[in-house]
């Protein structure tokens, strides 16, 4: 860690944490839920445990992703950050709104907290990651200016790195795309058409380009390539994302009233989304190999390697699948595209996220890497959570073929709660799974309380021995 | 390689398809705005209608069901549920809520009065007549 300011990064990454914990909690309830219908209906229902679930995920992921931009920006720039007090103060407002709304959720029905958040007057609440009410949103977009501001003032006094550049680009990208979340018109179509702006644009571009950046920062830093090869792979890999996810969003358009066209257009385009993921994997193994240094924290250099590879599977090849409009038509809406969801969401951005804290925590809390001991847990908790999250996806898979050949297909379709009851075995893996991944995360979590640095000189010692 | 392609022209790529395709989509988009319109009949958004929209909405409908295949896939399907179950059922199925059958998926009850009802009944009419090419491909959703 070059710049003191950089510290500000951490108390975002603690949270981030603390956030996801809670996000996986929610999510075994919510799996449970599908296994017995009445399990903790009076004190919270279905649609409440999964909007948690989901906006714990998506608030985590930002505080990641902030924490990474207060800690990459600076060094970069080769500057102390603007303000790191105003960087603390957004963490705080950032953390309290959104244990608010969570509270909320929890606390007041749904309908309730609409009307009195003032939703009559400004529509925004009911659709899906964008639960929050009125007050909520208004909250994220100041705290983004607020990082934006901070990043580009350092921005601006500082070096322009490409990667710079294409962080804080990318997050006034971010912060930009979540301005239609105030725009909710009465016509279903048109909200459904526009709602793919914030979720698609975020997930299937924008994040695509921080993903870029956050993974080119840490290969720069822990492999000691040249940084112009490192920048010109992700603008090879960044215009691919663009290429094929821009008019690629025609894959959400295909059943939701858009016209026809959307059928030939966003089939064609979107079987192309997986290039960049093909790239990501060869850019990051390359970089590995031409490597000139050997970091000492290996437990980072896993989830650099592993986020690729596991986003390639999730929004690569799960994305695929339910992509091409033929197949779409009978696997659109059931747990498939919830397969695709988790292991998308897990494989891209919550890995490069660990990847990003992997790589900085132990700096922030003043050494280069931790323990070989604390190292080991760390990776532990990363297969772990890794093969559970391919096992969630198997068994959601699994679940939405069943939808697709009893309901979807046939003489003499199903009916819904009667298929759902015939995918019950694999509900119950997802579970299973779920349970899994909560014990990987409680291993990862372990490895934050192993004292103690990595210590060349014993390392030496071992691998002379052996 | 690296004096023949470098990292300038790299970027340029970048650019010019970032602004290539978002040109390409934004023009898309201004067509399917006014296809919309006639492809879900939005004549027919009665005032009715509209405030049965924002009863599903604020009741965060889509946290279960699913409208057109997006929102949870915890309860059935809403696009075509008019059509399935017609409106007399879905009349007398929301206030019954919830079953309370053991270890069934509950629905919660929400307190509508029968103006909201028909309000939600008359959206979810409107909904079944959207040109959706065709999706889903049965009755079941």
């Amino acid at each position: 860690m070059k710049y003191q300011s950089q510290l500000v990064a951490k108390p975002y990454f603690i949270a981030a944490l603390a956030l996801f914990f809670g996000q996986i909690v929610f999510g075994l309830v919510a799996g449970m839920q599908f296994l017995d219908g009445t399990f903790l209906f009076s004190a919270a229902h279905f649609n409440i445990v999964r909007m948690t679930h989901t906006n714990l995920l998506i608030v985590w992921l930002l505080m990641a992703f902030m924490g990474a931009a207060y800690y990459i920006v600076p060094e970069e720039a080769q500057t102390e950050l603007y303000s790191p007090k105003l960087a603390l103060i957004t963490f705080w407002v950032f953390l309290i709104a959104a244990a608010l709304t969570v509270v909320g959720y929890l606390l007041v029905p749904y309908a309730h907290l609409a009307a009195i958040t003032g939703n009559a007057i400004v529509p925004t609440m009911g659709r899906g990651y964008l639960e929050q009410p009125l007050p909520t949103k208004i909250g994220i977009v100041l705290v983004a200016l607020s990082l934006l501001f901070n990043v580009t003032m350092t921005l601006i006094k500082g070096r322009k790195t490409s990667i710079n550049l294409i962080l804080v680009g990318a997050l006034c990208g971010l912060a930009l795309l979540f301005l239609p979340s105030f725009y909710f018109p009465e016509d279903t179509v048109k909200a459904s058409y526009s709602w793919w702006w914030i979720v698609h644009g975020w997930v299937e571009g924008d994040w695509e380009l921080i993903l870029g950046a956050l993974l080119g920062f840490i290969l720069i830093k822990m492999t000691g390539v040249d940084r112009e090869i490192v920048e010109k792979w992700l603008y090879i890999i960044m215009a691919m994302v663009l290429i094929s996810g821009l008019v690629g969003i025609g894959h959400h358009y295909y059943y939701i009233g858009a016209p026809a066209y959307w059928i030939w257009l966003g089939s064609i385009f979107s079987a192309m989304e997986p290039i960049p993921f093909i790239l990501l994997i060869a850019f990051a193994f390359k970089m590995l190999f031409q490597r000139r240094r050997e970091h000492p924290n290996k437990a980072a250099m896993l989830w650099a390697m592993g986020t690729p590879i596991m986003a390639f599977l999730g929004a690569g090849v799960w994305g695929f699948m339910i992509t091409l409009a033929p197949a779409q038509y009978y696997i659109h809406g059931t747990n498939f595209t919830a397969a695709h969801g988790h292991l998308a969401f897990f494989g891209a951005y919550a890995m490069v996220s660990m990847a990003i804290i992997s790589y900085t925590m132990p700096m922030l809390r003043g050494r280069e890497a931790n323990s070989v001991k604390a190292q080991h847990w760390e990776m532990t908790g990363f297969w772990i959570m890794v093969l559970s999250m391919i096992g969630i996806a198997l068994a959601l898979t699994g679940a939405g073929i069943v939808t697709a050949f009893l309901q979807r297909s046939g003489a003499d379709p199903m009916g819904f709660m009667q298929v759902q009851d015939r995918a019950r075995v694999f509900f119950w893996g997802r579970e299973i799974a779920g349970a899994s991944f909560f014990t990987g995360l409680l291993v990862y979590l372990r490895s934050f309380f192993i004292k103690g640095e990595y210590q060349y000189t014993g390392e030496v010692k071992r691998a002379l021995a052996t | 390689m690296q004096e023949v392609f470098t990292k300038s022209m790299a970027r340029n790529i970048f650019l010019g398809s970032a602004v290539f395709f978002l040109i390409i989509y934004l023009a898309l988009t201004y067509d399917t705005w006014q296809q919309i319109p006639v492809r879900d009949h939005a004549d027919k958004m009665t005032a009715s209608v509209i405030r049965g929209k924002y009863l599903v909405d604020t009741n965060d409908c889509i946290g279960c069901h699913t409208i057109n295949g997006e929102g949870s896939y915890y309860a059935p399907e809403l696009d075509n549920v008019y059509k399935r179950r017609g409106p007399e059922f879905i009349k007398l199925w929301i206030p019954a809520q919830p079953s309370g059958v053991v270890g069934r998926r509950q629905m919660p009850h929400f307190n509508f009065t029968p103006a909201q009802i028909d309000d939600i009944v008359a959206y979810l009419q409107w909904l079944s007549n959207v040109d959706t090419n065709h999706w889903p491909p049965n009755i079941e959703g």
